[in-house]
């Protein structure tokens, strides 16, 4: 029988093509024809069978399973119904993480969008637009966690380590002017000379006349704090004031390996640099300003008759500007889209240009001949034309973003990760992290499946009508 | 009158180039400050992963740039001699590499099959893969977590590999057989005329034809897989934990391991970055298929 069948169909597929209707007996060639039709099916399946059997098991039958244990409470014996998600909208730490989400799909793909489309118009401008794609495009090759401690030592507060602070103060510092301040300097304990102001400042208790030289000693400020340009004070210290002159040494009243006497400038004993001192008149007016030399030297000159009192300002006690807290509650969210747009924009400067190179050419040349400029060519051209591209761009990053987990567990530093919450990150804390509600965890994988089903029917759709 | 109008021509014209010379070069510097702002987080990184423990803890790694003597590659002889660490990287090596052969096998002949075979229901099942393209990872988390701990599964390099392969197919699959959907219907009438049979017209006709497009897909699924974390932090256990999850456990601590993270991130992404210029093309091939993911 077998040795039948496999020698007729060959001889009446290789006699060629279709059999004309009748002129075989229909009954023998219906019978291989069915057999043949068999036998390819067997095949599909054979070539088919591997990847349905792992989707199958391990998607398919997945969504179903949460889809029920989402019904069931924490330990999965009582049926609940829909109590998980109504539970979802009162729970405060899953409704953080639903809001932040919400901030990240807002706020992550425009500006993604934006930013890759302004880049790729400019990037068509620029002979090394190569070399430039390349670079933008680098971080896309990395993984959430290398780029994850990447941003975290860029974040960190420390302007000694991290850049972006380091930046921030540099900025502050050339706009406000250097503060050179001692935030844990004060006067010594009882003295009689300096007493401080409810404001944080030093003033002196007694009036001084111009003419006078007024040294004032400060300690608590440890060796290791104190600037390397500060010099010795005692040279200073002795000088004598000229007619309408107040001067002076700020210096730290604290001899290094002992031995000084408290009050007076010993010698070993260096100044404080870049201190501001005022001149403060009878009435309470500041009547002059000067800062202090390397050996702590200051001389305030041009003062009218009168007596006065030395002040040091709050600002030479205040702390020194530490630069943003990026990684604190308020802006953690903001920062980790941040470095998520480091990574991404490259994808999305990719793509438009993609988009941009295969525009017609001569629609922009003509319109530039017709006289519009840049700008215009820009709206009214190429971003209309651009439409479908950034729609592809805009949706995928949508879609990504729903989904985004490494990037937060890693930048967050364990305090505010609370705040930093989001939804793939809580079906996580909640399911494995402590949480333990697997419950809850399957309805926020739920959840986080529903919020895709938009893209996946998008996605269904583009497809069939590509088919057509 | 007639002086005025032949000297306005030229004087517009003249003045239109240097502004749009100046243009350019401000168009130039923007974009070169924005490269600059891309490099700098990454080079403070890698710079810091050749400083001392102390001198990271003392100073922002910019201050080494005046002073590169200072800089050494101990922190990686460490880092290669901490056996946990190259485990960790072998084992990356262990699930990336055969995840990667997996899926483009099994996607390859299921792609296939959906392109070039008749067989009842086809165009759903395919659907429902197209469908599947965008199901978060995460459903599958837990219950596969339960499968897998049923069959002895969990906390195994085969487990990972196993979870990564199947949410790897959709796309794979989609990619695969919409290029060899592409394939001229003419010459796989022809290879089946010469009475070649499915295997022999999959193996020396459609994996040929293919190459491109499965090279992009390999590329692709050899990153996804290598820079995972979030399925080895939970199907992985300390034995078969891939270098993502050793070094993310460091974190905590992440002031005094810089140490150990900054080298450690280096090594991590030194494998992609290599694939990611020894396949550019590929590379940007896949991911602008892929985008639909």
């Amino acid at each position: 029988m077998p040795a039948t069948t496999s020698a007729v169909p060959p001889a009446t597929t290789r006699g060629g093509p279709p059999l004309p209707p009748g002129g075989t007996p229909r009954r023998t060639a219906a019978a291989p024809a069915r057999r043949a039709v068999r036998r390819r099916r067997r095949i599909a399946a054979v070539f088919l069978f591997p990847a349905l059997l792992l989707l199958g098991a391990l998607v398919a039958y997945p969504i179903v399973f949460s889809v029920i244990r989402s019904m069931y409470d924490a330990s999965g014996d009582t049926f609940v119904g829909v109590g998980n998600y109504t539970q979802m909208f009162q729970d405060p730490a899953t409704l953080r993480a639903i809001r932040n989400s919400a901030i990240w799909v807002v706020f992550a793909p425009a500006l993604l969008t934006g930013l890759g489309l302004v880049l790729a118009v400019l990037t068509e401008k620029i002979r090394w637009k190569t070399a430039f794609k390349l670079l933008m495009f680098m971080p896309m090759a990395i993984s959430f966690l290398a780029a994850g401690i990447i941003f975290r030592l860029a974040y960190e507060q420390d302007p000694q380590r991290g850049v972006l602070n380091a930046v921030t103060v540099g900025i502050h510092d050339s706009f406000q002017g250097e503060s050179t301040s001692f935030p844990t300097a004060k006067s010594r304990l009882g003295d009689k000379q300096l007493t401080k102001r409810p404001d944080g400042g030093y003033r002196t208790a007694r009036r001084t006349e111009p003419g006078q030289v007024v040294n004032l000693g400060l300690v608590g400020v440890a060796p290791k704090d104190m600037p390397h340009g500060a010099r010795p004070a005692a040279g200073a210290a002795g000088a004598s004031a000229g007619h309408g002159e107040l001067r002076g040494v700020v210096y730290l009243d604290f001899t290094p390996g002992g031995g000084g006497k408290p009050g007076t400038v010993d010698r070993g004993e260096r100044g404080l640099p870049k201190l501001t001192v005022e001149a403060v008149d009878s009435r309470g007016k500041v009547a002059g300003t000067a800062t202090t030399a390397a050996d702590g030297s200051y001389r305030l000159t041009g003062l009218a008759p009168g007596s006065y009192a030395l002040q040091l300002p709050a600002k030479d006690f205040a702390p020194p500007y530490e630069g943003i807290a990026w990684l604190g509650p308020a802006l953690i969210t903001p920062a980790i889209i941040g470095a998520y747009m480091w990574i991404w924009t490259g994808f999305a400067l990719v793509l438009i240009g993609a988009g941009l190179s295969s525009m017609p050419r001569d629609v922009l040349e003509a319109a530039r001949m017709d006289g519009a400029n840049e700008w215009q060519v820009f709206r009214r051209i190429t971003v209309p034309l651009l439409g479908p591209v950034l729609g592809v761009v805009f949706v995928t990053m949508v879609i990504n973003v729903m989904k985004v987990f490494d990037l937060v567990y890693i930048i967050a530093p364990g305090p505010v990760q609370q705040d930093a919450n989001v939804l793939a990150l809580q079906m996580w804390l909640v399911s494995f992290g402590g949480g333990n509600n697997q419950g809850l965890g399957s309805a926020l994988g739920v959840l986080l499946l529903l919020l895709v089903v938009p893209a996946m029917a998008l996605n269904i759709r583009r497809f069939r009508r590509s088919q057509s | 009158m007639t002086t005025a109008q032949q000297t306005v021509p030229p004087r517009r014209r003249s003045a239109r180039r240097p502004a749009k010379r100046i243009s350019r070069a401000v168009i130039q510097l923007f974009l070169l400050v924005i490269g600059l702002v891309w490099l700098t987080p990454a080079a403070g990184l890698f710079i810091s992963s050749l400083r001392t423990e102390e001198a990271n803890a003392n100073s922002g790694w910019w201050t080494a740039l005046t002073a590169p003597g200072r800089l050494s590659l101990d922190n990686y002889a460490a880092l290669l001699k901490d056996s946990g660490i190259v485990q960790a990287f072998w084992n990356t090596v262990l699930i990336s590499v055969p995840t990667t052969i997996a899926v483009v096998v099994i996607a390859a002949l299921a792609g296939y099959a959906f392109a070039w075979m008749d067989f009842p229901g086809r165009d759903w099942i395919f659907l429902v893969v197209v469908a599947m393209l965008v199901v978060p990872v995460q459903i599958g988390l837990l219950p596969v977590a339960k499968l897998f701990g049923a069959l002895g599964l969990f906390g195994s390099i085969p487990g990972v590999i196993l979870f990564h392969t199947a949410y790897g197919l959709p796309f794979a699959i989609f990619l695969l057989r919409n290029y060899f959907a592409e394939i001229p219907k003419e010459m796989l009438e022809a290879a089946r005329m010469d009475g070649g049979g499915e295997w022999r017209i999959f193996s020396q006709l459609i994996l040929p034809l293919g190459r491109p497009a499965i090279a992009s897909l390999a590329i692709f699924q050899f990153l996804w897989v290598w820079n995972d974390m979030l399925v080895a932090l939970l199907f992985a256990d300390n034995e078969s934990q891939p270098l993502t999850v050793a070094l993310q456990s460091q974190m905590r601590q992440f002031g005094s391991n810089i140490g150990v993270l900054a080298p450690g991130a280096f090594l991590s992404l030194i494998v992609p970055l290599i694939v990611f210029f020894a396949f550019q093309r590929h590379f940007v091939q896949g991911i602008m298929a892929g985008s639909v993911k």
